[in-house]
């Protein structure tokens, strides 16, 4: 135990070393939103000052303001919004069935499935947009909402699948066998008992969809023209905008991320601590 | 049909959906890049986009561009990523909330990551701002210029910045799955701390790092939106090249050629990992 003490000094140093570089790191990762903030909340003459203060002047929503009611912006808010609701919908329907089956039931073929889902996560889906726009002009969705939500899907699915069959692994398999001794059919044990208990799960599996979706640059560009969500109308027409334009633009990109980001946090390791196995 | 019968077809049911439509947007189009930048108009193959996309003027520069930024990329961001998760397990007063913010930028757009590290890196931004006042330079410095290394420097920092986030939760539930004993047992034997690293944490750590090794490096072979925002047109990489000759040649083929290069190149680097990663365990045990 004396040994304890002498090392004790070293100690309080290696945690004082530990504290420095833990706010280093959070600080490097906080500031620049920090300042993304402080321009996008700014007036106009403001942002295009040089140098430029790194302490708010005065706080204004008109930035704001005029980049929501700039030429296009709203209509691709919405087109956003609809375009990440129809993606968290149809990965959900599609995803949770398939999650459920890897949790609950022991057939051959399950390995191979779980490792062909596993493959297509390491696979650079957003490129297939492109071999993707013939297909969608043959299907009459070329330039559309749904196409775009169709493309956004099959990037969700595969951590969908996989995310959902952890939340069904983690709610007990007895209590819905004890509602099926007691007279339930197997949907209807899922839909009483399963469904409840996994449903804060599949909401932060949603939600993690609905962010995927909303940032999705690539592709959104790719496959639309005049339907354009938010992130495709921006990269088209950024370089060619004012300065309070892109800021302004950057940060109401970055807003609902950083809410969703809260709500999900408890689920940040089931989300994205899955290991190969 | 007996329910036994009916039983054992359930899985196979809840899996069909999931099973079609993976086929219909991964399969179908992966071999479509192929026929698009490989196939001439009367079914025969043919040379020519592949070569009209190698002999274009921008075609190297983007190629080369995008190996820099993988080979820079990664690795620093698996160190900054195991320095993270071994401060966010160190047990420290507040790692719930360190925990919240280094992964905060998982669910930044790389859009706006792009749009952010320009306020600090455009002429009149916040870098230069900060230089000038420490009296550092005298006028503002232009980074983000056609052909700069600061230009490519600014993408590194930004892409860091961006996507570490997603290693480190790798990392970190890695770290929680490896037992304490082991770590115990090392240090009552003696071994100091970057010992116990070395040969306990990062040998247990390895399917953690594996994948998180596979889904950055494919990632990063498609880096698009930081490029673009941070840069303009100032630095070229294969995705806003494959982007470009669609958007704004509308010339599906060539764009399909860079799709076919991206989706091969990334294949390639994943069995590559899985091999490497693999023999490596062959030779430890």
């Amino acid at each position: 135990m004396q040994s304890r003490r002498v090392l004790s000094i070293s100690r309080v140093l290696n945690r004082l070393m530990l504290y420095l570089a833990a706010i280093f790191i959070a600080l490097y990762i906080l500031i620049p939103i920090y300042l993304i903030a402080v321009l996008a909340l700014s007036p106009r003459e403001v942002i295009s000052q040089y140098p430029k203060p790194f302490i708010p002047q005065d706080l204004t929503l008109d930035t704001m303001r005029f980049f929501l009611n700039s030429y296009g912006i709203l209509d691709s808010v919405k087109n956003s919004i609809l375009v990440a609701m129809i993606t968290l919908l149809i990965a959900l329907i599609i995803g949770a069935p398939a999650g459920y089956a890897l949790a609950r039931y022991i057939f051959p073929a399950k390995d191979t499935y779980r490792l062909m889902v596993l493959t297509t996560r390491a696979f650079p889906v957003v490129i297939l947009s492109i071999p993707l726009i013939t297909t969608y002009i043959r299907w009459g969705i070329d330039d559309t909402v749904s196409g775009v939500a169709f493309m956004h899907t099959a990037m969700a699915l595969p951590t969908t699948i996989l995310v959902t069959s952890s939340i069904f692994i983690a709610v007990s398999k007895d209590l819905e066998e004890a509602a099926m001794t007691m007279g339930c059919s197997r949907f209807e044990a899922f839909r009483r008992v399963a469904l409840p208990l996994a449903l804060p799960g599949l909401a932060a599996s949603a939600i993690f969809t609905f962010v995927l979706s909303w940032n999705e640059v690539f592709a959104a560009a790719i496959l639309t023209v005049r339907n354009q969500t938010l992130p495709a109308r921006l990269i088209v027409q950024l370089n060619q905008s004012p300065l309070h334009f892109r800021f302004a633009g950057g940060f109401f990109i970055l807003i609902p991320a950083i809410i969703f980001m809260f709500f999900v946090r408890r689920y940040l390791f089931s989300l994205w601590g899955i290991k190969l196995k | 049909m007996s329910p036994k019968r009916v039983r054992s077809l359930e899985p196979y049911l809840l899996l069909a959906p999931s099973l079609i439509y993976l086929i219909v947007f991964f399969a179908v189009p992966m071999v479509r890049a192929f026929s698009l930048a490989f196939r001439a108009e009367e079914s025969t193959w043919t040379m020519e986009y592949f070569q009209r996309m190698v002999n274009d003027a921008n075609f190297w520069p983007a190629l080369r561009t995008t190996l820099i930024l993988v080979v820079t990329i990664i690795p620093l961001q698996f160190i900054l990523a195991l320095v993270m998760a071994l401060i966010v397990t160190a047990g420290l007063r507040g790692s719930g909330l360190l925990i919240y913010f280094y992964a905060l930028p998982i669910a930044v757009s790389d859009l706006a990551a792009g749009i952010v590290w320009f306020s600090i890196f455009t002429e009149r931004g916040y870098l230069n701002t900060f230089l000038q006042s420490l009296g550092l330079i005298e006028k503002p410095f232009i980074y983000l210029q056609y052909g700069s290394p600061w230009a490519i420097l600014a993408v590194i920092l930004a892409e860091v910045w961006r996507a570490t986030s997603i290693i480190f939760v790798i990392l970190v539930a890695g770290l929680q799955g490896i037992p304490k004993e082991y770590n115990e047992a090392a240090e009552v034997f003696g071994a100091t701390y970057l010992k116990r690293l070395w040969v306990v944490t990062l040998p247990m750590l390895k399917p953690s790092i594996q994948v998180a090794l596979i889904l950055r490096t494919i990632l990063a072979f498609q880096v698009f939106a930081v490029v673009l925002a941070l840069t303009g047109d100032g630095v070229k990489v294969l995705a806003s090249e494959a982007y470009a000759w669609y958007a704004r040649w509308r010339n599906l083929n060539i764009s399909a050629a860079f799709a076919a290069l991206i989706l091969v190149i990334s294949l390639t680097t994943t069995v590559i990992y899985l091999r490497s990663l693999r023999s490596q365990e062959v030779t430890l045990g």
